[in-house]
């Protein structure tokens, strides 16, 4: 299972999540256990163009703000499992909610895919969606699809080989906030950089940091007690 | 430890240290601020709307509904639209089923004699179980009937979100959570249920006091009783519509009094226990949508009706029992009922309230249902169950007993206040696995209960109110 590239799908709770997940691993799902976590997650594999993919299924959030329980996992699985690709499912009849989400996982990781499901739907209720200029502005494949009826999948399939193989460039667009809160953040920066180096996004972590999040940090530490990579 | 553990160590206090002067609390706000700029700087540029026909019209709706001057009173007057129909509605199919009951009752009589039954038998099984349950079934079905299927069609609609969005503000300033309005709105049905639902709430300790004030919400085995006093006892000298009307009122009254105690608890323990701000919450409001009006109806009805059957053979059912049987075993020269009745009686009387009434409070730990049956198995010496025809005999029956107004409501606002029911505990303690906030979820309420009680009586008696 550890040769599989891994995707994590990640997105808001109600996208359509797991239609695009059963519609893509069929009958091959597992619950998996990661990184000594009580919590399950559903995993399942599939094949395409000659490799394997493990899917998993993370729990649907509106943030990564680790308010509960579902977004700690969540979170937890994009930063110290690193998956080779983040798939965010963003609703396209509610994408500026749904936006957030996206935004919040190209600051932790590089390798995004936004898929924009539900198009069928959105498109029903007069809502035309520019894929190029989001694509354009977020630095990252943005595919419009929908899962319920198969609309837009080999697309889906097709970009995430393309990026698996290096042939479509993804620079996730980086947030950047108010002043104020940029110089908190380059001002502790170094402070992250000595602990974790280069094995995590230091700004985003500072940025973590300053908001309070103190279960992250605790995380860390158990983790390099533990000298396993972060 | 190793030094490169200790230097670990260093490092990590040292960020924390730094982190800690760095941040504020209006941080959250900033961030997520520039998020919901950028994300609407996307839309603006890569996506527009054509004919957004049904938006508008969740829009419009929206301004009106969620409106600062016009939110709470057409959420008030929801409510109460919805107990004046299910009060109003209620009566007749209640008479009928206890008359078709009673009817029945007659006939297992027979049947039981016929076999030459011994007394006991007859006892335990038609005048215990068989009245308990059927008054059960009879007082609290047609009710959920009713209540249960509107409820849930504003659900279907998309209100109930609405309803926790007007809310918001006055949870938040109160240290709680918004979506404690949905918990709460569950807790009408079951109190049960509610606290499983809490799970919604993702910080533990807004989930904390979501849970330990839903008891503060009357729930299905309490509407019974509410419903009922407050039409023999608050609503007299008046007739027909009117009569329906000042029971809504009151009950309406009530489940305010309950939403203001929810305030005041979640204010003093997130300013004590439950110490903390409220957490940022994203919380959806789904287009309004016509819901499917036969479905719903008949699903909510349907399902309510068969968990409120259960209850009734699963819960009512022993207690019902339990209750002639200690009406009808003698130690000494009275029945064990009369001793706990007269141990209590000096506690009852400090409240405003009589032994009887707390015992059958007791007896319905493990449903609130029972709580009235078992209160009129007391009071009639026969320990059996008067036959419900008419809701005037019930009155009859507390008059003799010395019942004023003031035991009405001081019975009605024990009810709303008082300990959670036995399941609500067993499920409290499933859900926060701790044996501490268990305690205090029924710690908390009873003690208000009490207090409540007591201070309403020695304030009618110290004003001489009771003429």
């Amino acid at each position: 299972m550890n040769d599989n590239l891994r995707i994590a799908l990640a997105g808001n709770p109600n996208t359509g999540k797991s239609t695009l997940f059963n519609l893509l691993t069929g009958l091959k799902q597992h619950t998996g256990n990661w990184a000594g976590k009580t919590v399950d997650l559903m995993a399942g594999t599939f094949t395409f163009k000659g490799i394997s993919y493990e899917m998993i299924d993370l729990p649907g959030t509106y943030s990564l703000f680790s308010n509960s329980k579902d977004e700690e996992v969540a979170r937890d699985y994009i930063v110290f499992e690193k998956p080779d690709i983040t798939l965010v499912v963003l609703d396209a009849t509610a994408l500026e909610r749904n936006l957030n989400l996206a935004l919040q996982v190209m600051e932790i990781t590089e390798k995004v895919v936004i898929c924009i499901n539900l198009i069928d739907e959105s498109e029903k209720m007069g809502i035309s969606i520019n894929e190029k200029i989001l694509m354009k502005r977020l630095g990252v494949p943005v595919i419009k699809i929908s899962a319920r009826n198969k609309i837009g999948i080999p697309m889906l399939l097709d970009t995430i080989d393309r990026l698996i193989k290096g042939n479509i460039p993804c620079n996730p667009y980086k947030m950047t906030y108010d002043e104020e809160t940029e110089m908190k953040i380059e001002q502790l920066i170094p402070f992250v950089q000595n602990i974790t180096g280069e094995q995590l996004s230091a700004r985003w972590l500072s940025l973590r940091l300053i908001d309070g999040d103190k279960s992250l940090l605790k995380e860390i530490e158990q983790r390099l007690a533990k000298k396993d990579a972060i | 430890m190793t030094s490169e553990g200790l230097e670990l160590k260093n490092q990590i206090q040292q960020l924390t240290r730094q982190a800690e002067k760095l941040s504020t609390p209006d941080i959250r706000d900033h961030i997520v601020e520039q998020l919901y700029k950028k994300s609407n700087n996307l839309m603006k540029e890569g996506v527009t709307f054509t004919n957004a026909k049904m938006d508008e019209r969740t829009e419009k709706l929206d301004a009106i509904l969620t409106s600062r001057i016009w939110g709470f009173p057409i959420m008030l007057i929801m409510l109460g639209a919805i107990f004046y129909l299910t009060i109003a509605g209620a009566n007749i199919p209640s008479s009928m089923l206890a008359n078709f009951f009673g009817w029945m009752e007659g006939y297992i009589t027979i049947a039981f004699s016929y076999f030459q039954a011994p007394d006991w038998l007859h006892g335990v099984l038609v005048l215990g179980l068989y009245r308990g349950t059927t008054w059960v079934i009879s007082v609290m079905l047609p009710p959920m009937a009713i209540f249960f299927p509107v409820f849930a069609l504003l659900e279907n609609y998309g209100y109930l979100p609405r309803v926790a969005f007007n809310m918001d503000r006055l949870f938040k300033s109160v240290g709680a959570h918004g979506k404690q309005s949905l918990t709460m709105a569950m807790g009408f049905g079951c109190n049960a249920a509610a606290v499983i639902s809490s799970r919604i709430i993702e910080s533990p300790r807004e989930r904390m006091l979501s849970i330990l004030t839903n008891n503060f919400v009357p729930c299905n085995g309490r509407w019974g009783t509410l419903i009922v006093l407050a039409s023999l006892f608050m609503a007299t000298g008046f007739t027909g519509g009117m009569q329906t009307l000042v029971t809504t009122l009151v009950v309406v009254g009530l489940v305010m009094f309950g939403i203001f105690v929810t305030f005041i608890v979640s204010w003093t323990l997130s300013k004590t226990a439950l110490r903390g701000v409220p957490t940022h919450y994203t919380l959806e409001l789904p287009p309004y949508r016509k819901p499917k009006l036969f479905d719903t109806v008949i699903r909510a009805s349907l399902t309510k009706s068969i968990s409120v059957l259960n209850r009734a053979v699963k819960v009512a059912a022993p207690a019902a029992i339990l209750t002639w049987i200690i009406a009808n075993i003698q130690i000494g020269d009275t029945s064990i009922l009369m001793h706990i009745v007269s141990f209590l009686n000096p506690l009852g009387q400090a409240i405003g309230l009589d032994g009887f009434i707390l015992m059958a409070f007791l007896i319905g730990l493990p449903a609130n249902e029972i709580v009235l049956p078992v209160l009129l198995m007391g009071y009639l010496s026969t320990g059996a169950l008067v036959d419900v025809d008419s809701i005037q005999d019930l009155k009859q029956i507390f008059l003799t007993n010395g019942w004023t107004w003031l035991t009405a409501l001081n019975m009605m606002l024990f009810s709303l206040l008082h300990y959670p029911c036995g399941t609500t505990l067993v499920n409290i303690y499933k859900e926060t696995k701790s044996l501490k906030w268990t305690f205090w979820s029924f710690v908390i309420p009873t003690g208000i209960a009490f207090f409540v009680t007591w201070l309403v009586t020695e304030f009618v008696h110290y004003m001489r109110l009771l003429s």
